[in-house]
């Protein structure tokens, strides 16, 4: 029998697998840690920093921090509330996103976050960064204004779809997406069927000619806030 | 084209034995041959190093010293860091382009100069100094900027700049450049710049167990120079005990930390010790590889460094069975980085060292545990490394007999700004910041930037704080400032540093930058609220808890210091609207696209 560990989080006493992160413990638990960048099934990242929680009174990222035995977790407190809540306004200031008339919408994990943050707008300036929309593939379609630089794409394309279609170019403020040929993503073997492009937490990845295939008001997160999927499920590893 | 690509990197792929690792060798033999690293290159090493295109072009979009555009046969980069500003950088770089007709940023029609910025290239102390490919040149006036695009037009050989050489190895005949040390001795305290009795300290420590060496090191109570401070036996007790068929040491030679150049004088002239405290790390830990990861910014010393290493093989200082000890065998390469203040972090370092981005690693794991290739690796600086030498060759006793409880032996420093004696420092742990800038001779002192952008900006009332890890800890960078500098644009330059700087792997770090170089900006436009000043704070301790690595969890440290100790500066700039309205918006400003594209005038303009 695997020895286990047993940890707190948000004083709920939770046991897990030596090796897990934080936030897989936490969602088999049912407490959600928000996250953008992580997606169960892929290298961590630890990018978006949205899952940043307070280990034994040091910050971390919930996403790459390994259990351990003992360990004492807050991630639903004030101070790391506000925190996220910046790291989201900063992912809308910094690009070009437009809800109202993005084809993500109800589906868009970055609006979802937003809403159950209770962000009604950005208290920053807009940087509006001047963006480019790759179309060049015949059913696939790259917005760059409303990537978030997670990284999903890149990591499924290359360790799930085996083909690397995908990986930063650039630095800094200026760092994005780049695609595994000249000219644009016709140019690789990007396909529709493709994993990556379901990674994609925002509007940035699209397949074309689908967008409104399932009606606004009727998707995932017009539903219920994003998170209860973990929270409804959890409780199997409670000690 | 002049170079036949396909030749060219076919030839330096062979070089790296096809070694994806290696990519930043084949990229500088591409740019430097080349003069850029065009789309049709970027398909041509993929192809050579078996690994995709976008993994190319995302190394080269990452290093400022590579370029997808032609940059000139000449590559001019003047260094962009404040000291290099107020000794006026801006007044040369006016001269360079009216005398090229270009601005910074392009290259001649003739593809034979370009004129770019450039991060702090370790010359604050000869100030402003700039790199012609890679023959540095110093103390700049518009004049002499003049005169080098003279030379320069009639002989395209950037040596051929170099009249004068500096002192010590500056003239060795691998070197030739027109650096000065400007070492400022205190006999008694030095340690690191202290002479020493050239391989003795191998041959001790290879008399001792491994075990021993690094007890030696826990005696000492020797911290790392880099400005954390980590214990350094523990971090080899830690890198010994862990599992590995292959560990590696590999030397820091990065300092990027505006305003430092310590390193260079420890690399100009005090490589062996550097080189021997690598072989003793590698026999305390069990590791058999070294790598000396050097800023391309020192790419003028890589041949003298070159030249020292293999005068270590011969001295049988490296190689197999070092001093004759039997089953020790330990080498060293020269890895040479590209242009990114980042990896001067230490897992940032290791992936650059890997040929990819220079992106921070996740940690855990700790590079003692997985590091460079996955494996138990130990990374130390420079001056880390000198002071090892040191402590093996004198005794721990010695050195911890210097310095305070907590911050044993001496620091190195880098002094530069307003002071009449720029240049580098030896001072014992627990000396006041007041006695350096007398040392220095500064006068008329306003404020002090301890450690770089990423420290702390101290005016006179914290003067008499220490110099130690317990008080003012420093990497080294000592940025002195007069009475009559605008702080607040200092504040505004090394924001704009960061936001240069951010490798923009994690969100913080990323955004948070821009909008704090932004906020001052507005604020120093006389558009900032008092609300204003809230959000930085705000922003600041955000980016400190949640960045992903050391640049984004110090970078908002110019802000939060400058706030702290010099709060009338901003007070005096910023005040509420009267008519409600927030001061940073101009309407007039924000119609004018709308205006334009209607071809229609707003009654308020």
């Amino acid at each position: 029998m695997p020895k286990t560990v047993t940890l707190t989080i948000d004083g709920t006493r939770v046991e897990a697998q030596p090796g897990e992160k934080i936030i897989e413990a936490a969602d088999v638990a049912g407490i959600y840690i928000p996250r953008l960048c992580h997606k169960p099934g892929l290298e961590p990242s630890g990018s978006c920093r949205l899952c940043t929680v307070m280990v034994n009174g040091r910050s971390c990222s919930a996403c790459t921090t390994p259990v351990a035995d003992g360990m004492v977790v807050e991630n639903d407190v004030e101070s790391i509330r506000q925190f996220r809540k910046m790291i989201v306004e900063m992912l809308f200031v910094e690009g070009n996103h437009f809800c109202m008339f993005c084809e993500k919408s109800g589906n868009c994990e970055l609006q979802a976050v937003a809403y159950r943050f209770g962000i009604m707008a950005p208290r920053y300036p807009y940087l509006w960064p001047k963006r480019e929309v790759d179309a060049s593939h015949p059913d696939i379609l790259i917005d760059h204004n409303r990537c978030i630089l997670c990284g999903r794409c890149v990591r499924t394309s290359r360790d799930i779809d085996g083909k690397h279609l995908f990986d930063f170019i650039e630095r800094g403020g200026k760092k994005r997406l780049g695609v595994n040929a000249q000219g644009g993503l016709a140019h690789t073997n990007a396909d529709v069927s493709d994993q990556a492009l379901d990674a994609c937490p925002v509007g940035a990845l699209l397949r074309k000619r689908v967008g409104y295939q399932e009606p606004i008001g009727q998707r995932l997160y017009d539903i219920q806030p994003i998170g209860s999927e973990i929270e409804g499920k959890g409780r199997k590893n409670h000690v | 084209m002049a170079v036949c690509l396909d030749t060219l990197i076919t030839t330096a792929c062979q070089r790296v034995d096809h070694d994806p690792g290696r990519l930043l060798d084949v990229l500088h033999v591409v740019q430097s041959q080349a003069y850029c690293i065009s789309d049709e290159a970027i398909d041509i090493i993929a192809e050579e190093l078996g690994i995709p295109r976008v993994r190319v072009e995302g190394a080269v979009t990452f290093y400022a010293f590579f370029s997808k555009t032609p940059k000139g046969q000449i590559a001019i980069r003047l260094s962009s860091d404040i000291i290099d500003k107020l000794h006026g950088a801006d007044e040369v770089a006016e001269a360079l382009e009216s005398k090229l007709g270009i601005r910074f940023g392009e290259t001649t029609d003739d593809g034979k100069f370009s004129l770019d910025w450039t991060s702090c290239i370790g010359m604050c102390d000869q100030a402003p100094a700039a790199l012609v490919n890679d023959v540095v040149i110093t103390r700049l006036t518009p004049e002499s900027a003049r005169e080098v695009i003279d030379t320069l037009r009639k002989d395209a050989d950037p040596a051929k700049l170099v009249v004068k050489p500096g002192e010590g190895n500056n003239a060795h005949p691998l070197v030739r450049a027109m650096v000065n040390n400007n070492i400022y001795l205190e006999e008694s305290k030095s340690v690191v710049l202290g002479p020493v009795n050239r391989g003795e300290a191998i041959h001790k420590s290879l008399g001792m167990t491994p075990t021993e060496v690094i007890r030696a090191l826990k005696t000492s109570r020797l911290r790392g120079r880099g400005g954390a401070g980590f214990p350094c036996g523990m971090k080899w007790e830690f890198a010994r005990a862990a599992e590995g068929a292959r560990k590696f040491i590999i030397c820091n030679a990065d300092e990027g930390e505006p305003g430092t150049f310590k390193d260079r004088i420890l690399l100009t002239e005090m490589a062996d010790r550097i080189f021997a405290g690598m072989t003793i790390a590698g026999y305390a830990i069990g590791a058999e590889e070294g790598i000396v990861y050097l800023r391309a910014e020192y790419a003028y010393l890589q041949r003298l460094l070159e030249e020292n290493v293999s005068q270590h093989r011969a001295d049988g200082w490296l190689g197999k069975n070092i001093a004759g000890k039997k089953g020790y065998h330990f080498d060293i390469r020269i890895q040479l980085g590209a242009g990114a203040y980042i990896c001067g972090e230490e897992t940032a370092l290791i992936s650059s060292a890997e040929g990819t981005r220079g992106d921070p690693k996740n940690r855990p794991p700790f590079p003692a545990q997985q590091g460079y290739l996955g494996c138990p690796t130990i990374i130390n600086n420079c001056e880390t490394l000198c002071c090892v030498t040191k402590i093996l060759e004198q005794g721990a006793g010695t050195f911890s007999e210097l310095g305070t409880e907590q911050s044993s032996g001496t620091k190195v420093l880098s002094i530069s700004g307003d002071c009449a004696r720029p240049g580098v420092y030896e001072v014992e742990f627990g000396t006041s910041l007041r006695k350096v800038l007398q040392m220095a001779g500064a006068k008329q002192t306003q404020a002090v930037q301890v450690s770089g952008p990423s420290g702390q900006m101290i005016g006179p009332e914290g003067f008499d704080r220490l110099i130690c890890f317990d008080d003012l800890a420093t990497g080294g960078s000592m940025m002195v400032f007069d009475e009559s500098r605008n702080l607040l644009e200092i504040v505004h330059a090394f924001m704009g540093f960061f936001v240069e700087e951010s490798c923009g792997y994690c969100t913080p770090c990323r955004v948070g930058n821009v909008l704090l170089a932004d906020g001052i900006q507005r604020v120093l436009e006389g558009r900032g609220e008092p609300a204003d000043l809230d959000q930085f704070q705000q922003i600041g301790q955000m980016m400190k808890a949640c960045s992903r690595c050391g640049l984004g969890q110090t970078s908002w440290q110019p802000v939060a210091t400058s706030l702290e100790n010099f709060p009338h500066l901003y007070e005096a700039l910023v005040k509420e609207e009267s008519n409600g309205f927030q001061r940073s918006f101009d309407l007039l400003q924000e119609i004018t696209d709308a205006q334009q594209i209607t071809g229609r005038k707003s009654s308020l303009a």
